[in-house]
């Protein structure tokens, strides 16, 4: 008979209902699958027990693909067809990635702006890469839990963009998975300590994993955690470890890089001597040298005074982070230490100091992701009743549109908790105008140019009026995954048009952060800029309304006073061209001004107009 | 009339219950429900309700209501590996048909 788990009172399922669900860990070096059984959250192993998938995917032939270790160690000697670290490409155009092609071992292709690899199976992107990882994790699970999955939960890391999480979503698709949602990385791990029902407060997330250093800082209120700010260095992790006990190593032995017979040896030493100094204090070591052999041992005060310089970059960040959601060190109630760096010892106890509190480190820090994001998959497909665990995340940088003079208008702030949907009006800017280009934007800058371009498209159909007349909405939508869906509709007619946006390209936690701090830096100047080209747009405005009127009714005006305002509009011009915004403000006013009087002529020839032929009391 | 447990079910039962950190027990029962008729029921126990039986197993308390009982008795709950997955089984000496998963059955 089939094999059964306990469930929560009263939450037994009728037989073949079993609603099975499991957390996936989709990581750079690492995957892992994970479910909770009998109330109890537990890694998922592959059949060779092994807790983590490479996240290596190797094209073994015409139609064989191998996941995992074996294609890991395949990496050597076929590095064209085994890509790694994928993750990195998920979302991201051809050009930002062309600059690294020469480091990288693959053929790169140009998929309509898009990044995709040249693979003995032909052209395949980052998307169909990721998918055969998932289908792995996908079969470990079926297998476990003996049938087919309800659904799962996928972490990625707070600062992916919508880019990033639509592309990590169709390869979920493309691995038959149905996603109950993309989790933050920070937010899962929090969840695993259970800290969503602990006390409220503010958790700090440190998360150094083999290549990458990310820290957040999460918010927990009414259950709720919330990203107040994210930081790190896409660029340091446990293999930069590796690296200076492999510079170490060539000191002491005397060989340089070049002659290393194998630097590969070295570098599985380097990392052997790692693992080792986190449990005893001093490690010993044989290395050939050439028909020789080199002893020695490297003890921990040694191996930490190597790594000290790059466990201090990981603090710069953490305080910047603190900084960046505007608290101080401590305030920070709980630390959660994740990734398989943070075991080394040095890492552990310079965390301590810095936050002036133990970090919660029971938990296996290469599983604490998975396990979090298996907990919160079992909520969701409503295995429990009593909690009702509602996690909120808030976009990363804000979202608008592009208005008239290549200003920026933002709908929806940095920081703002998603799932939120915001609407605001425009209008047309010319008289007769039908169609409205919609340009949205993101980032945190004044000026279109200095903000990155997520979509355009155009709503067509808005029925002629006078400039201002149309009213058009325009609705931003970001559903719980950090999806962003925009709409505009024209209120007298209702002609709609919308865009689901996939952009075709993303940002890097760096971007991010400068484009956060950039915001800061060039406020000033972003404001006098937006002050200009707000007068600009007016200016072309009134000048395209006063001409307007002087066509059609300029014969109502004394000869004099037509060419005062001429003159006003020559002088309006000229400072429209200029760069100062208060020189063009009292140029309009001046129209505005010497126009009063022509103004109220038109009103009453339109007046006499309307009434011509009618008799009074008709009117 | 009595209900009974392995000892690898009792380990896995003592391990989910301290896992979990609270609940009184475990209940073992039936619904009716399922392609042939009644269903296994598996559950941590919270509250009692007025018409269950307690059985004290291997100091786990195994909770059966009344209605189930006559349906489970003289059970024996195990907890097995098949292939990857593992699970508990219920060894059920009353059982006339089961449907082919076994999931739902027939006295």
């Amino acid at each position: 008979m089939a094999l059964l788990q306990i469930a929560e009172p009263g939450q037994s399922s009728a037989p073949h209902q079993h609603k099975l669900a499991a957390g996936i860990d989709l990581g750079t070096t690492n995957s892992l699958v994970a479910t909770v059984r009998s109330g109890e959250a537990q890694i998922l192993m592959g059949s060779d027990d092994q807790p983590m998938v490479p996240s290596a995917v190797r094209f073994v032939s015409e139609d064989k693909t191998d996941v995992g270790q074996s294609a890991l160690d395949a990496a050597v000697f076929d590095a064209e067809n085994t890509i790694l670290s994928v993750k990195r490409f998920m979302g991201r155009g051809f050009a930002e990635i062309a600059n690294q092609a020469e480091q990288l071992p693959y053929q790169l292709v140009d998929q309509s702006g898009l990044l995709a690899l040249q693979t003995r199976q032909g052209v395949k992107n980052p998307v169909e890469v990721s998918a055969e990882i998932l289908k792995r994790l996908h079969a470990i699970a079926s297998e476990h839990l003996a049938g087919e999955l309800t659904g799962v939960v996928i972490t990625v890391p707070a600062y992916f963009d919508d880019a990033q999480r639509q592309a990590t979503k169709d390869a979920a698709r493309l691995a038959g998975l149905n996603v109950l949602r993309l989790l933050n990385e920070p937010t899962a791990a929090a969840l695993a300590y259970g800290l969503d029902s602990g006390q409220e407060g503010v958790v700090a997330v440190y998360d150094l994993g083999g290549g990458t250093f990310d820290i957040s800082i999460l918010r927990l209120q009414k259950g709720v955690f919330e990203v107040l700010a994210t930081g790190g260095n896409s660029a340091l992790g446990g293999d930069d470890f590796d690296q200076a006990i492999v510079g170490w190593l060539l000191e002491q032995t005397g060989e340089t890089e070049r002659s290393a017979q194998s630097l590969r040896e070295y570098k599985l030493l380097a990392r052997r001597l790692k693992e080792q100094l986190s449990q005893v204090a001093e490690a010993d070591f044989v290395l050939p040298l050439g028909d020789d052999e080199f002893r020695g041992s490297l003890d921990r005060a040694t191996f930490e005074s190597l790594v000290q310089p790059l466990v201090r970059k990981t603090l710069l960040a953490c305080k910047s982070a603190v900084r960046d959601a505007g608290l101080q060190l401590d305030q920070v109630l709980s630390v959660v230490m994740v990734g398989g760096s943070t075991r080394v010892p040095l890492v552990r106890q310079t965390v301590a100091e810095l936050f002036g509190q133990e970090p919660l480190t029971s938990i296996d820090p290469d599983q604490v992701v998975a396990l979090g994001a298996a907990i919160q998959a079992n909520v969701l497909v409503g295995n429990k009743s009593e909690q009702d665990t509602l996690l909120l995340d808030v976009i990363p940088l804000s979202l608008g549109l592009e208005t008239m003079g290549g200003l920026v208008e933002k709908i929806i702030p940095r920081n703002t908790v998603i799932p939120v949907a915001k609407a605001q009006e425009f209008t047309t800017f010319k008289d007769g105008q039908t169609a409205m280009a919609i340009h949205v934007l993101q980032g945190e800058r004044e000026l279109v140019a200095d903000n990155r371009s997520l979509a355009r498209f155009e709503l067509h159909g808005i029925p002629p009026m006078p400039a201002g007349g149309a009213h058009i909405r325009v609705t931003f939508q970001v559903d719980a995954d950090g999806l962003l869906h925009v709409t505009a509709q024209e209120k007298s007619s209702g002609v709609v048009a919308s865009i689901e946006v996939k952009p075709s390209y993303g940002l890097t936690d760096e971007q991010i952060m400068s484009m956060i701090t950039g915001s800061m830096q060039h406020a000033k100047a972003d404001m006098q800029q937006r002050m200009l080209l707000e007068q600009q747009v007016e200016a072309d405005r009134v000048l395209e309304a006063v001409r307007a009127a002087l066509a059609s009714d300029g014969h109502l005006l004394e000869t004099e006073e037509r060419k005062r305002i001429e003159l006003q509009l020559t002088e309006l011009q000229q400072q429209r061209q200029g760069d100062d915004p208060d020189a063009i403000k009292v140029a309009i006013e001046r129209v505005n001004n010497s126009t009063d009087q022509f103004a109220a002529l038109r009103m009453d020839q339109s007046i006499r107009n309307a009434l011509k032929g009618h008799k009074v009391d008709e009117v | 009339m009595a209900i009974t447990m392995t000892d690898a079910a009792a380990d896995r039962v003592r391990h989910f219950l301290s896992n979990r950190g609270k609940g009184i027990g475990l209940r073992v029962g039936v619904k009716t429900t399922g392609c042939s008729g009644l269903a296994y029921v598996l559950e941590f126990v919270d509250e009692l309700n007025p018409d269950d039986e307690v059985f004290d197993q291997q100091g786990i308390k195994l909770i059966v209501d009344g209605k189930s009982l006559v349906y489970i008795d003289g059970t024996q709950l195990d907890f097995t590996r098949e292939g990857l997955n593992e699970g508990f089984k219920f060894n059920n000496p009353n059982v006339n048909g089961e449907c082919g998963c076994g999931e739902s059955f027939t006295v």
